[in-house]
């Protein structure tokens, strides 16, 4: 007799509750550790204004409810006062994910008049030698006075800063920077190893004893402001055990649309292999999120194979990241080998343990590479 | 801030909206990055909170609609919104 293996049926995934829009891929910096495709130069035209009102509002009617605009830098498109007026008007908690550049006080003006709810800032560092080289641009000062004009419009105060091995013993700087600044909640990211970072791994991944400090200064700095400012922190997977609940498993609250109009499952994706992503010119939101061959293929468990396929922690972390399973083993479907179950594990343990010897890849003269418009 | 008290006058902080989805079925709380599905007694209290009625308000309206002593699981609900920057108090 043989045992029959009960698959539960395929539940209907919920809607696409999260919607980012990636309005461009133009932006005026150059950050070493931007998370756009390294290719993006070489990607078709940005969809035009009706189209992404049309996104809008398709994807409103099945529900999404947050809504990021990003980019590149999406002030670079001169019709997003027109894409945030028409998202509030469906009941859309807009969300601005913006470098600053371009956020003049007249634009701010337009676009709290359009219904912005919020605007996120990025900060590469709190000392304007180690910003301006990272973003490789002078833009310290003009953060400054985006930052008070946020506060003038009377905006929440969000700072989001790109934590990596360059800054990171600058935490304490960086979080007195944001007190001053008034700002309500800080993101302290570890950048997040695709696109641009990727290829900089090297360079940016902090040591353990960094880390360890890092993580010290903002618990003494918490303990001190209380709920005041709140302060999120993201540390870097490569050191974990497990890896993080990536997206909530793809296709499950997440949807990104990119500048072209590919529709992702999460931002990284279009470096998954063997995966058609469908197009907001060609499909409409409701068959791509709940039809498309290419959003039904990681989601829920049936792609699992061993050792997540069976495994008790599977309904936490889903098996962690699909993009970085690729990155760092060659096939999607493999265990996130930030997982110790993972035969790939010893990948992750050897970059995190490069990172432990102080400056190797700078020793090394391996040169950062920043963003930019070069055809690779 | 002011401390919570019977006669503060909550509301739904700035750069928070509350808001009936009917796709979730639910009242939800958005704020940046952010939201959270209310369950119906949340969304009892949070949808009173509109920085006119008072708490001592909020508590006689829910205890008349529900028919029930709710004052204890009012206030502790409050003081839990207003840590977590939900709710802010309009003098
Ligand atoms: S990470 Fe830097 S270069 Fe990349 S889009 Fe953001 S601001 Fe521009
Ligand atoms: S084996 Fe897979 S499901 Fe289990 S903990 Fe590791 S990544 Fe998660």
């Amino acid at each position: 007799m043989s045992a029959q293996v009960e698959e539960a049926p395929p539940k209907r995934p919920g809607p696409p509750l999260w919607l980012l829009l990636e309005l461009t891929y133009r932006c005026p910096l150059h950050c070493a550790f931007c998370y756009n495709p390294t290719d993006f130069s070489g990607i078709g035209p940005e969809l035009d204004t009706a189209d992404w009102l049309r996104v809008l509002r398709e994807a409103r009617a099945l529900g999404a409810v947050q809504l990021g605009l990003s980019g590149g830098e999406p002030l670079a498109r001169e019709d997003l006062e027109s894409i945030v007026a028409q998202a509030h008007d469906l009941g859309f908690y807009t969300n601005l994910i913006t470098s600053g550049v371009g956020l003049t006080e007249g634009r701010l003006a337009a676009l709290k008049e359009a219904g912005l709810d919020h605007i996120q800032l990025s900060f590469q560092d709190s000392t304007r030698r180690i910003n301006d080289f990272l973003s490789s641009t002078r833009t310290f000062e003009l953060k400054s006075r985006v930052a008070a004009l946020i506060k003038k419009y009377r905006y929440p105060m969000v700072l989001n800063v790109v934590i990596h091995r360059l800054n990171i013993d600058h935490v304490e700087d960086i979080l007195a920077m944001a007190e001053r600044m008034g700002a309500e909640y800080v993101e302290l990211a570890n950048t997040q190893y695709y696109g641009w970072a990727w290829l900089n791994r090297a360079q940016l991944l902090p040591s353990r004893e960094q880390l360890r400090r890092a993580e010290d200064a903002t618990r003494r700095f918490r303990e001190r402001v209380g709920s005041r400012m709140r302060i999120f922190f993201v540390v870097p997977d490569y050191f974990e055990t497990r890896p993080k609940p990536c997206m909530n498993g793809l296709g499950q609250v997440f949807l990104a649309i990119a500048p072209d109009g590919l529709a992702l499952p999460c931002h990284a994706a279009r470096m998954l292999p063997g995966l058609a992503f469908p197009n907001v010119r060609d499909a409409d939101i409701g068959s791509i999120w709940y039809d498309s061959p290419a959003f039904n293929r990681y989601r829920g468990e049936a792609w699992m194979r061993d050792p997540c396929r069976g495994c008790p922690e599977r309904a936490r972390d889903f098996g962690g990241c699909r993009c970085q399973a690729y990155l760092l083993t060659g096939d999607a479907a493999n265990a996130d080998p930030v997982c110790d179950r993972s035969p790939y594990h010893h990948l992750v343990s050897a970059i995190a343990g490069t990172a432990e010897q102080a400056d190797h890849a700078v020793a090394r003269g391996q040169p950062l590479l920043f963003r930019d418009y070069r055809a690779r | 801030m002011t401390e919570l008290d019977v006669a503060s006058r909550p509301v739904i902080a700035r750069g928070t909206r509350l808001q009936w989805e009917g796709a979730q079925g639910a009242h939800v709380l958005l704020y940046p990055e952010g939201m959270v599905k209310l369950n119906a007694s949340a969304a009892a209290i949070l949808t009173r909170c509109d920085g006119a009625r008072t708490v001592a308000e909020v508590i006689g309206e829910l205890e008349r609609t529900y028919c029930a002593e709710l004052g204890k699981d009012v206030l502790a609900f409050l003081t839990l919104a207003l840590e977590r920057n939900w709710l802010e108090l309009r003098p």
